[in-house]
This record gives structure tokens, C-alpha cells and sequence, in this order.
């Protein structure tokens, strides 16, 4: 893909975006601002599935840390939303780090299940932990400033956050350490031989993933006023890897498509059935079978395979652009 | 209390034994971490309980569930999971996926109230143990993890198809090669797993009761067991299971707010020093 395609593209998408509060109502306004704050969380899934080659189960908790922290704070001191979400994405970072010393060591499955429990232990202690928690019943606060209460205020808002967002996570990935992370998705080995500190670098790929993984829950904070176990549940990890790997994982800005379709299917169905957690296992089970590159991805490889010089087989692909 | 509680700790491990063994066997030799066991658990419990307030027969619910759960990771097994063969992670994910389908189904038909598993009268009531009195159910639930432990040991020591799984854990390729059926020796081994995910279910689903998240409850305990123990390992599982099991009991009373951190605690601190676990081999 030559880079003018990509920049019309990109200022295409950024168009459509910028342009959706003036053709749809205030409901559908705020179901853009979710799927927004959903596709930086699917993103940040990505810069570790995608680049790093770890598929994590335990985005959802880091995301549900920030949120919690935030909503929290904000329930005993309303004065200062702003400080809260900075603590709120501090702690989720904290957390994140946390979990790589112990994750990193780890690759494939055993990663994927070391994350599943580290993300569990999240879930039973915000469950369990009621004096500070609220248990079941969560955490409600109100915290948005006055200039955010009107949705399409509020979908800028998120937009401006997103696209900022997103920029760091596309600059992240393909700057030189992005490109160290791709290696070790590649080859470990070939990596520690050419001298890189692989358990370094995917411990800072890990923390960084986390930081962006906790903006999205402190944005998700403003948006929702509330909080329970169920947003550091294992279903809100495993729906934003589903979202990721139905965009395409490895593309990066697939987590802004899969968001949108998972979270524009959740829309839909819920009118008419209750039955949202089945569709979404079938979803998941129809994309490992059918589709696991993801709709990103096989636009992708359509592309690569119509190119007339194709690149070698194995040779990492290093333009992730729409 | 101390008595009580180490006798609490040591029924649930022999749950905890049962399903995790499942869990192992089907890991070790497949290589397919199976996030659908815990909600084969669940539904293994709820086959139990239906065939148990039937017919009033503790053994056709453990039977029945068994084979329902069997039957149905068969199905999982030669319906889904062969489309994604070669990919570890497609294969996790699609159980992850098969599982969130199977607690909702589980959620239509039995909705959210708790149940419990019929047990036989003669285990019901509490038995007088040196002045102590204790559920004489929790105690057959002991006797049977400690029997089940037996019985998969001599299956895997002592016979043809446990000697094959045994060889396939090592190295599944080399055991396909000497023209052993290793495709019908996965079905089986999954099928094994499963029921015994199922007989966990009928099992728990007495003492623990049956409800909407205790299949995520289960698998996070049987995913620790299995982490501390290694792949493929039945004494792992054991050993595992008796650590998992006596840390969340004794980790509930003591510290109820951070149950779960006294379980991962000792687990993560392993895991930094032996990331294949107790037992475990390199792939």
C-alpha cells in the first residue's frame, strides 16, 4: 500500500468519525464513544498479541483498574476527576508491570493461562474486597465536568483521546523497540543471539501495553459513572481480544473495526434476545475457526497476494496502516 | 476448628484432584488447554442433579453425567477443535469460546438460583470423628478423590492405553510414527478428561452447590493446580491439588477479603523459579 493511499485513508476514517454526531441521535453518539473506548483496549491487546506474539487474558482487568481506581477516588473526593484518572492509569500501568515480571517468562499457552489467572485474582479481590470495592454492587460515581454531559461533547472527547491514543500505539509499534517486540514474535532466540534483552524489552512492550490498556478504563470511567466486578471480569478481557482478532490481529487499527462490529452485533442482538454471551462465544468460535486472521488481516493478505513482487514468505510485514 | 478446617481443605483438594486430572491428562497429551473444563464441571453438575431428582440414584447421576460430559467433549473434540489442529492458541481460544456457549445454555435452562446434587442417604448427616462431627458426605468425597487417584495411576501404569498416553505426553509425534492411531488416542484422552470434569461436577455440585460462576471459580483452581504441578503429571495434579486446596480453605477463613492472592501468591513465586511447574516437562 503506497502512504498517499494511506493518508487518504486515515483522514477518510478520521472524517467519518469526526462526522458521526451530526447524523446520528444522542444514543447512537454515546454507543460511538463506547466502541472508541473499547477500540483503544482491543488495541492495546494488539501491540502485545499482534507485534509481541503474547496473547493476553488479563487487558480486561488492567482496563477494570483504572476504572475502579478512578470511580473510587472520585467517590471520596469529587474535586478532582482529572487527578483521579491519572492515578487511575498510574495504578493500571503498576499493575501491568507487576504482571509482566511474572508473564514474560512465559510464551504461547502458558502465557495465555498465567494472564487468565493474574486477571482472575483482579476479579476476586474487587469482588471479594467489599469495604473498599463495593462487592457486587460496585462503584457508582458521577464525574464527568458539566462540558462533558452532552454526548456529542463527550464523543469529541473520546475521539480526540483515541486518536492521540492510537497515534502513540501505531508510533509504538513501529518505531525500533516495536520492531525489537516483532523480532522477539519471531524468533527469541535469534533475538538474545543478536544481543537484545528480550525479557526487558517484552517486560516495557507488557507496561506499555498496560498504560494504554488503563487510559481506556480511565476514559471508560468518565463514560459509564460506574463500576462492578463485571468490567474486570474475564468476558470483558476475552471481549476485547475477540475484537482484536476479528479486526485482524497484528494490524493494530483492526481493534477499531472489531470494536466497532462486536459492539455494533451487541447493539443489534440485544434488542431482541437476552442471549449476548452465547452470541458472543459463537462469534469467538466462529472466528478461530473460519477467520482467525481477522478482517484487517485478510484485507491484507488480498493485497500482499495481488502486489506482483510479494515479500518472502516469514518476512515480518512492517506496514500495519489501514 | 484447625481439624475441621484441614479436613475442609483436604475433601476439596480431592475434588480439585479430580477435575484438574482431567485438565492435565488432556494438556499433557494434546497439548490443548481446554478452557471449557470448568464449565464441563458445571455442566457435568447439572446432568448429575437432573438424573439425580429423576431417579433418586447418587451412582446413575455420576454415571450419567460422565458419559453426557464425555459425549460432549467428544463432539468439542472431533467437531471443532480439529478444524484448528495445528495452532495452540486458535485451539485455547475456541475452547474459551465453547465455554461461554455452554454456560449460557447452562444459564437458560437452570437459570441463576443454586442447587445441590442429591447425595445417597447413607452419606447424609455428620459422623462423630473424636468429638468432632463432620459431614460424612465430605469424607466420601476424601475416600473417592484418594480411590480416582488410584484408578487413573493403574490405568496409566498398567495398561496398553495408558502406557500409549504416557508415551504420547512425551513425545506424540515419535508414538504416531510407530503406527499407533494417535488421532483415536486424543479422542479418547479427551473424552477421559472431560468425564472426569463431569464426575467432578456431580461430585462438587453436592457440597460446593451449583451456580452461575461456579464453572470460572473451578477452572481458575484447577488452572493453578495444574500451573503448580506441571503438564501432563497425575502426581503434580495431586500435589498440586492438596497445596491448592488446603491455601484456599485455610486462605477464606484467614483472610476472606484475599483468598484468591494466598492460592496465586505461591503460585507466581513457583512460577518465577519453575515455569513448567512441580513435575512439568519441556514440550
Amino acid at each position: 500500500m503506497g502512504t498517499r493511499l494511506n493518508w487518504l485513508v486515515t483522514i477518510a476514517v478520521l472524517a467519518g468519525l469526526a462526522a458521526v454526531p451530526f447524523f446520528v441521535g444522542t444514543y447512537k453518539t454515546t454507543l460511538a464513544s463506547q466502541m472508541l473506548i473499547f477500540a483503544i483496549l482491543a488495541m492495546s491487546i494488539d501491540v502485545l498479541a499482534g507485534f509481541a506474539g503474547r496473547t493476553t487474558l488479563c487487558h480486561g482487568a488492567i482496563f477494570g483498574v483504572s476504572t475502579y481506581v478512578v470511580l473510587y477516588l472520585t467517590s471520596i473526593d469529587a474535586s478532582s476527576p482529572w487527578l483521579a484518572a491519572v492515578l487511575g492509569i498510574l495504578a493500571a500501568t503498576l499493575v501491568a508491570a507487576i504482571f509482566a515480571i511474572l508473564a514474560i517468562r512465559t510464551a504461547g499457552v502458558y502465557f495465555l493461562l498465567l494472564t487468565l489467572a493474574l486477571g482472575m485474582i483482579i476479579w476476586g479481590i474487587c469482588l471479594r474486597w467489599t469495604s473498599v470495592t463495593g462487592g457486587e454492587n460496585g462503584i457508582r460515581s458521577t464525574i464527568r465536568p458539566d462540558w462533558l454531559l452532552d454526548s456529542a461533547n463527550f464523543y469529541y472527547f473520546t475521539l480526540a483521546i483515541f486518536v492521540v491514543l492510537a497515534f502513540a500505539m501505531w508510533r509504538f509499534v513501529n518505531s525500533p523497540f516495536g520492531l525489537s517486540l516483532q523480532g522477539i514474535r519471531e524468533s527469541e532466540t535469534r533475538m538474545r543471539a543478536l544481543g537484545y534483552n528480550v525479557s526487558l524489552h517484552l517486560f516495557i512492550g507488557f507496561t506499555i501495553s498496560g498504560f494504554f490498556a488503563g487510559a481506556a478504563g480511565a476514559l471508560y470511567a468518565f463514560f459509564n459513572g460506574f463500576v462492578s466486578p463485571t468490567t474486570v471480569a474475564l468476558g470483558q478481557s476475552v471481549a476485547a481480544l475477540l475484537m482484536a482478532i476479528v479486526g485482524g490481529v497484528g494490524t493494530l487499527f483492526g481493534g477499531l473495526v472489531g470494536s466497532i462490529m462486536v459492539t455494533a452485533v451487541q447493539d443489534i442482538v440485544s434488542v431482541y434476545t437476552d442471549r449476548w454471551s452465547m452470541l458472543l462465544g459463537l462469534m469467538f468460535i466462529g472466528a478461530m475457526v473460519f477467520a482467525p486472521e481477522g478482517i484487517l488481516g485478510k484485507i491484507r493478505t488480498m493485497l500482499a497476494s495481488r502486489a506482483a513482487q510479494a515479500r518472502p514468505a516469514g518476512t515480518p510485514p512492517n506496514q500495519q496502516r489501514r | 476448628m484447625t481439624a475441621f478446617l484441614a479436613l475442609n481443605s483436604a475433601s476439596f483438594a480431592a475434588l480439585l484432584f479430580v477435575v484438574a486430572s482431567g485438565f492435565t491428562l488432556i494438556f499433557g497429551l494434546m497439548r490443548i488447554i481446554n478452557l471449557a473444563h470448568g464449565a464441563l464441571y458445571l455442566l457435568g453438575g447439572y446432568v448429575g442433579l437432573v438424573i439425580g431428582v429423576r431417579t433418586g440414584s447418587f451412582t446413575l447421576a455420576v454415571v450419567g453425567a460422565s458419559a453426557a460430559v464425555a459425549l460432549v467433549g467428544c463432539l468439542v473434540d472431533v467437531g471443532l477443535l480439529r478444524f484448528v489442529k495445528d495452532n495452540a492458541l486458535r485451539q485455547v481460544l475456541l475452547t474459551l469460546g465453547v465455554a461461554i456457549v455452554l454456560d449460557d445454555i447452562d444459564l437458560v435452562i437452570f437459570g441463576g438460583d443454586t442447587f445441590t446434587v442429591p447425595v445417597p442417604e447413607f452419606l447424609e448427616g455428620p459422623v462423630s470423628l473424636g468429638g468432632m462431627y463432620y459431614p460424612k458426605y465430605r469424607l466420601f468425597v476424601l475416600v473417592a478423590g484418594v480411590a480416582i487417584y488410584a484408578a487413573l495411576w493403574l490405568l496409566l501404569n498398567r495398561t496398553r492405553l495408558g502406557s500409549l498416553i504416557r508415551a504420547g505426553v512425551d513425545d506424540a509425534e515419535m508414538v504416531d510414527a510407530m503406527g499407533v492411531d494417535i488421532k483415536r488416542l486424543f479422542v479418547y484422552t479427551f473424552m477421559l478428561g472431560c468425564a472426569l470434569a463431569g464426575l467432578g461436577g456431580v461430585m462438587g455440585g453436592a457440597f460446593l452447590t451449583l451456580y452461575p460462576t461456579a464453572d470460572s471459580e473451578i477452572l481458575v483452581f484447577s488452572l493453578a493446580v495444574v500451573i503448580i504441578g506441571g503438564r501432563g503429571s497425575l502426581l503434580g495434579a495431586a500435589i498440586g491439588s492438596i497445596l491448592v486446596g488446603f491455601l484456599a480453605t485455610f486462605g477464606q477463613v484467614w483472610f476472606p477479603e484475599f483468598a484468591y492472592f494466598v492460592i496465586f501468591g505461591p503460585m507466581a513465586i513457583l512460577l518465577a523459579f519453575r515455569p513448567l511447574g512441580l513435575f512439568g516437562k519441556a514440550a
